[in-house]
């Protein structure tokens, strides 16, 4: 077992510590012939946890594998990860959700949480076996149908109240089909209307959140919003958290930077879904996250080939990368504006996601008897986004081209290094 | 100019040479022989990810008249229908060393994005719901001599009412911005739930009161209910339709008796438009169909031969 003596590191509330790494703790005393790094101006974050990545496997390896994208999860600091529903074929049974926990055992750069499907198929129609899944190997605690928006307001209620016995979570994909249906590839606005793209309501996101809101508090259950997007979202949000109901929601790297500008020259590799938005509603999304109504930064990590990118605006697949430069993002527009210390980032990047998703060992704090899982960043450090350079086994990088704080310095899984500058 | 994305691209120079060739290309049009040999060696490409049946024989002919040799291509029964990626159709046909490629697609902005892939130029003939700017340039050349014949001068301070589904039209985000350039004044009519977002910032007048627009316009240029890409619910009926934003027998007495009558066609009659307003004197609707070749002569002209000339 390899030890590391972090020297002289500086912890999120500011103090300077030795942490030190052994046995996959956090110890008092390390082994002679320890490595140590010397910390000066460095600051150890508790181990990211990432709440919302899709890593593609098992059907479209050529765009992800678990191994390739907990890869890149470790360069951009993440220690656990958990992996959205929506493979080929769905995960939504038990075996299904052994088999990528299994891969993630394999692939050893970060811990893979599976969520499950709320839904068989992601259809909507019936609900997929939540509790099996919950009690397999996989022991999942999460499901969602994310890339579409469980409709069925019925089924919702019913996912709620079936996961609540074992303390499960069920995030939506909060989207109204009906008012952002098909085609809806642009926040609807000015914009839209200039280009000639199908918008994509703010309300559609709203009406939805208000209304699971409102099915979580009848059931008591808890509701997890993903890649929230909206001022009207965050309203929601904030006033479902303000009467008790159990609400948590996240907000991607991308809606916190991009604006719907991006979309000018229909440049594929910034259609998204929820789309960019308008400067109000990336002011609301960071003040939100800021005030704690927005509980975690996700990143909706969605690989695509190429050939699914090369298509008119409308046919192009939705989603962009995002594991590799979320904690750059959140530095350069939470940190640097003065809106989040480094407490914050290591509550909304650790500390809650972890808690939305009972990940036990991970987003605990940088103590002697914690699990040895660490973030080791650079705060002063930039370059050049060069897509090129990705882990990830996909191109769709928003942030290329972009100079950026690149602060990750190193990652640690259980004392193990699974990420060195 | 290298490519026709986009109305917006040209400046009030380029759209006036535009247009003074068509001029041009309308008079060959009228000749026995209609053959010029401006581009003869040249290749141009038809490719229509969408069905066309006027803009693609428009083009076609415009292409042949200038002794360019042309080829159709349309997405069903091609690669396009095998799973090809546009990108990979484009490079596809651009390989082969054509000289521009003419294209339809229901993508908003494709035609752009192909531009920034292939070496030949790109002559956009409708991309989805954003623009179709040779529609544009054939509506303000049909009106201007519709205008002209009447001794009324030229489009600068004229009204021109746009009626129907804006929300779905590629015609009127070319027009609006095409007739802002030559000076006109424009009053959109439309039902609130066809009218596209942000039409406010769009310079232009809005209207849901149709009867009040006629009497004081110049052009009512009508567009079609785009049933294909409505999902329902745009209007209650086709008979509420009709009777709020139809150019019936009823308001085309409302017309000045100068103002003519236009629609890109096809038409929908009995919907937007009826048959008696379609057939009218005033109607230059088969006018603009003329004008199409002649301003697609002139913008083959000027993309591939105006360097030489």
């Amino acid at each position: 077992m390899t030890a590391t003596v972090l020297r002289a590191v500086t912890l999120p509330d500011g103090s300077r510590t030795d942490l030190k790494l052994s046995d996959g703790l956090i110890v008092d005393d390390v082994p002679a012939g320890a490595e140590v790094i010397d910390c000066d101006g460095l600051i150890a974050l508790p181990g990211l946890v990432d709440v919302h990545v899709h890593l593609r496997e098992p059907g479209r390896e050529d765009t992800e594998t678990v191994a390739t994208g907990v890869q890149a999860a470790a360069r951009g600091g993440f220690t656990a990860v958990c992996a959205m529903a929506n493979t080929q074929p769905v995960t939504d049974t038990a075996e299904k959700a052994e088999h990528i926990h299994d891969l993630g055992l394999d692939a050893r750069d970060a811990d893979v949480a599976v969520i499950g499907a709320i839904s068989k198929g992601l259809r909507g129609e019936e609900l997929a076996e939540l509790g099996l899944m919950h009690r397999s190997r996989a022991g999942v605690t999460m499901f969602s149908d994310d890339g579409h928006c469980l409709m069925n307001a019925q089924l919702m209620r019913r996912a709620l109240e079936w996961v609540k016995p074992f303390g499960g979570v069920v995030a939506q994909h909060s989207q109204d089909s009906n008012l952002a249906g098909p085609g809806a590839c642009c926040h609807e606005g000015e914009l839209s209307g200039r280009l000639g793209l199908g918008g994509w309501p703010p309300v559609a996101e709203a009406a939805i959140i208000a209304r699971d809101a409102m099915l979580a508090e009848a059931t008591g259950s808890r509701l997890h919003v993903c890649h929230i997007s909206t001022a009207e979202g965050v309203d929601v949000v904030r006033w479902a958290k303000a009467r008790g109901i159990q609400i948590t929601a996240e907000a991607t790297p991308h809606h916190l930077l991009l604006g719907t500008e991006e979309l000018v020259g229909y440049d594929t590799v910034y259609k998204v879904n929820p789309p960019l938005r308008t400067s109000e509603h990336i002011e609301a999304v960071r003040a939100a996250l800021a005030d704690g109504t927005i509980d975690v930064v996700a990143t909706d990590h969605a690989p695509h080939a190429t050939q699914d990118k090369d298509h008119a605006f409308v046919d192009a697949r939705p989603g962009m990368l995002g594991l590799e430069q979320a904690l750059s993002v959140v530095i350069e527009t939470m940190v640097k504006t003065g809106r989040l210390d480094w407490s914050g980032v290591a509550d909304r990047m650790s500390h809650a996601p972890a808690r939305i998703a009972r990940l036990s060992g991970h987003g605990q704090p940088l103590a002697v008897g914690s699990p040895g899982n660490v973030t080791l960043v650079d705060p002063e450090r930039t370059a050049v986004v060069d897509r090129e350079a990705s882990r990830s086994l996909s191109r769709n990088n928003p942030y290329h081209g972009r100079d950026l704080p690149d602060p990750v310095e190193a990652t640690f899984l259980r004392g193990r290094q699974t990420f060195r500058r | 100019m290298k490519h026709l994305l986009s109305i917006a691209d040209l400046s009030r120079d380029e759209v006036d040479s535009l247009l003074a060739t068509a001029e041009e290309m309308h008079d060959v049009q009228s000749r026995p022989i209609k053959k010029l040999p401006a581009l003869r060696g040249r290749t141009v490409v038809n490719l229509f990810f969408e069905d066309s049946t006027r803009t693609r024989s428009s083009f076609e002919l415009a292409a042949k008249w200038l002794s360019a040799d042309a080829i159709n291509v349309s997405a069903k029964g091609s690669s396009v229908s095998k799973g090809e990626s546009m990108r990979d159709t484009l490079l596809t046909l651009d390989a082969m060393g054509v000289d521009a490629i003419i294209m339809r697609h229901a993508g908003s902005g494709s035609v752009a994005q192909a531009a920034g892939w292939v070496k030949a130029s790109m002559i956009n003939a409708g991309d989805g719901m954003h623009e179709h700017p040779t529609q544009a340039l054939l509506d303000a050349h049909a009106i201007s001599r519709h205008l002209r014949a009447l001794g009324r001068g030229s489009l600068e301070g004229k009204r021109v009412a746009i009626t129907g589904d804006l929300l779905h039209s590629r015609v009127v985000r070319s027009n609006v911005l095409l007739l802002d350039k030559l000076g006109a004044y424009v009053v959109l009519v439309a039902p609130p739930t066809l009218l596209p977002p942000g039409v406010e910032t769009w310079g232009v007048e809005v209207s849901q009161d149709f009867d009040a627009v006629l009497p004081d316009v110049d052009v009512a240029m009508m567009l079609r209910v785009q049933r294909e890409r409505m999902s329902g619910g745009f209007f209650p009926s086709e008979r509420e339709y009709i009777d709020g934003y139809g150019l019936t027998p009823r308001r085309l007495a409302l017309l000045p008796d100068h103002a003519c009558i236009a629609h890109p066609g096809p038409m929908n009659r009995g919907l937007e438009i009826s048959s008696a307003a379609a057939d009218a004197a005033r109607s230059i609707i088969l006018d603009q169909v003329s004008a199409g070749v002649a301003v697609r002569m002139s913008v083959l002209y000027h993309l591939l031969a105006g360097e030489e000339s």
